[in-house]
């Protein structure tokens, strides 16, 4: 077992390893600026371990950015990423190890087969053999691809090669999922299905889970939300907490409130 | 934190495993990298033959044909060319994501870069060979020997190469800039290097010519394998190469670097 959901970990890569999966995913005060834009303004939030949290903002909100940020592509230019305990500043590489990442682009090599993808994929982070084998064959039968694991890539549709990249992102077991609008370019029933099948993840596994959108119909009732608005968190918390704070009926009406201005005063 | 040394051969073996894959699906890549040198050999040197005479000059014994003396020449430019399409490659999947899928692998940065480095030196090379036998069926006669005593010759040039492919890409922002390279690196690289006449040619017509081309690590590159085939060792250009190496591939791990590099930061939102 390569990290357990009591916080001692290790074995499976023979190094000691030791996440506190209880502490979550702390981020506190990061700032991140190109040149002299800011993309986020002292951006804060916890998420809750084992749970489905919805990262929601508009366009240029900096979902990306934070993404970025999470997964080492970029470094903080102020604050603080924890990883189960585990800061990424000093310690990325083991925070990488526990993660699974999804990026917005698809990043499957589409002249190889589904499962040589997942093989290259297990290698970067030292699996190989039977062991990766086993993982391969788990992670395609999870995501309903075992049947097509010796076709190529450019075979499958756009909602199967998103599923296979949620497949390639579990192969290391990871603890954390990190999605970055991984729906998008997909026809409502397979965003539907991937919406679906990353629940499944988080309620079966107990996987924490950071899903990054700006589409209103992707939050279910059960999750964590954090509305992301201009660089600066809008609100946080349960679906239903940031519901009851902005008055509003649904996610789609707390969404507005929280990201349209407010109309200005008329002049007396 | 320290990894076990198991996961960084499995993690090298798995980039170079992906690569040689690449390779045998882009067939194309493969005919081009071996007809290039080919043309250049059969209809340029042809043509060069009876006007470029080439005196007796270390490691040669005895005169030779114009199209032996431009072989070095060619295999460092099957290099140079593997080089810039690994790094039009790397621009290519930065642009597109897959990239990012090796940078996120929980291994030191510098290390994923050597992993990619070595991959693209390892398809160069099968380039190289194929071209070097069907040079000799052809045309050119090469000790047998040399095809073996240029190996590790062939590795350290072509892990030069790459590194400077690789630095390039450290620093191109947008695919659509790449021909820029081809004009302003691989051309004059190139040309002004001892792979298509001798120093002491260039010297003759220029002296300013000479001195850069003397200075191009490219020159060096094509000396080494020069000396290399025919089993003698040039000290000083396999020095250079050594240190262009070191250079091109410090930069390059510097340009990927997050916190200090140039590698396009682009916001999506």
């Amino acid at each position: 077992m390569w990290a357990t959901r009591n916080g001692t970990a290790g074995g499976r890569m023979d190094e000691a390893q030791h996440i506190d999966e209880a502490q979550g995913i702390d981020i506190v005060d990061v700032r991140y600026a190109y040149g002299a834009k800011p993309a986020l303004a002292d951006v804060s939030m916890a998420l809750r371990p084992g749970r489905f949290t919805a990262l929601l903002g508009p366009n240029g909100a900096g979902k990306s950015t934070l993404v970025s940020l999470l997964s080492g592509l970029f470094v903080p230019q102020g604050g603080r990423i924890s990883i189960f305990g585990l800061d990424l500043a000093k310690d990325p590489l083991a925070a990488l190890s526990v993660m699974g990442i999804v990026f917005q682009q698809q990043t499957l090599d589409l002249d190889l087969s589904v499962r040589q993808n997942m093989a290259y994929f297990a290698a970067l982070h030292g699996l190989a053999g039977r062991r990766a084998g086993q993982r391969i064959e788990a992670c395609l039968t999870r995501l309903g691809l075992a049947a097509r694991q010796k076709e190529k890539v450019r075979a499958l549709n756009s909602g199967h090669r998103r599923r296979l990249e949620i497949a390639r992102s579990l192969v290391h077991e990871p603890r954390f999922l990190l999605l970055d609008e991984p729906t998008v370019g997909l026809d409502v029933p397979a965003r539907a299905d991937l919406v679906a099948h990353v629940h499944a993840l988080c309620r079966d596994d107990g996987l924490t889970v950071l899903w990054a959108t700006h589409l209103v119909d992707e939050v279910e009732a059960g999750d964590d939300l954090v509305v992301l608005h201009d660089g600066t968190v809008r609100a946080q918390g349960a679906v239903a907490d940031v519901l009851a704070s902005t008055g509003a009926h649904d996610v789609l009406g707390a969404f507005h409130r929280l990201t349209t201005p407010a109309p200005a005063e008329p002049a007396p | 934190m320290r990894r076990p040394a198991g996961i960084y051969l499995t993690c090298m073996v798995g980039v170079l495993w992906r690569e040689a894959l690449r390779f045998i699906h882009q067939r194309e890549r493969f005919v081009a990298a071996l007809v290039r040198p080919l043309i250049w050999l059969l209809i340029f040197a042809a043509g060069f033959r009876s006007i470029l005479g080439v005196s007796i000059q270390p490691p040669y014994a005895t005169y030779i044909t114009y199209e032996t003396y431009i072989v070095p020449g060619l295999i460092a430019m099957i290099q140079l060319f593997n080089g810039m399409q690994s790094s039009l490659a790397m621009v290519y999947d930065r642009e597109m994501g897959s990239m990012r899928v090796l940078l996120t692998a929980p291994l030191p940065r510098w290390y994923l870069l050597a992993s990619k480095l070595m991959a693209g030196t390892a398809v160069s090379l099968l380039q190289v060979y194929a071209f070097l036998i069907v040079a000799e069926l052809v045309l050119v006669d090469l000790p047998p020997l040399g095809f073996l005593a240029v190996l590790p010759v062939l590795l350290l040039t072509g892990l030069m190469l790459g590194a400077l492919g690789m630095l390039l890409s450290s620093t191109i922002r947008q695919l659509e800039n790449f021909a820029g390279i081809m004009n302003f690196v691989i051309f004059p690289m190139f040309f002004l290097s001892s792979a298509l006449y001798p120093l002491w040619r260039m010297q003759e017509s220029s002296d300013l010519i000479y001195r850069i081309s003397s200075a191009n690590p490219f020159t060096h590159a094509v000396e080494s394998l020069r000396f290399a085939l025919y089993l003698e060792v040039e000290p000083t250009s396999l020095g250079i190469v050594a240190g262009a190496l070191v250079v091109f591939f410090g930069l390059a791990v510097w340009g990927y670097d997050p916190r200090k590099g140039l590698v396009h930061r682009r916001g999506k939102g």
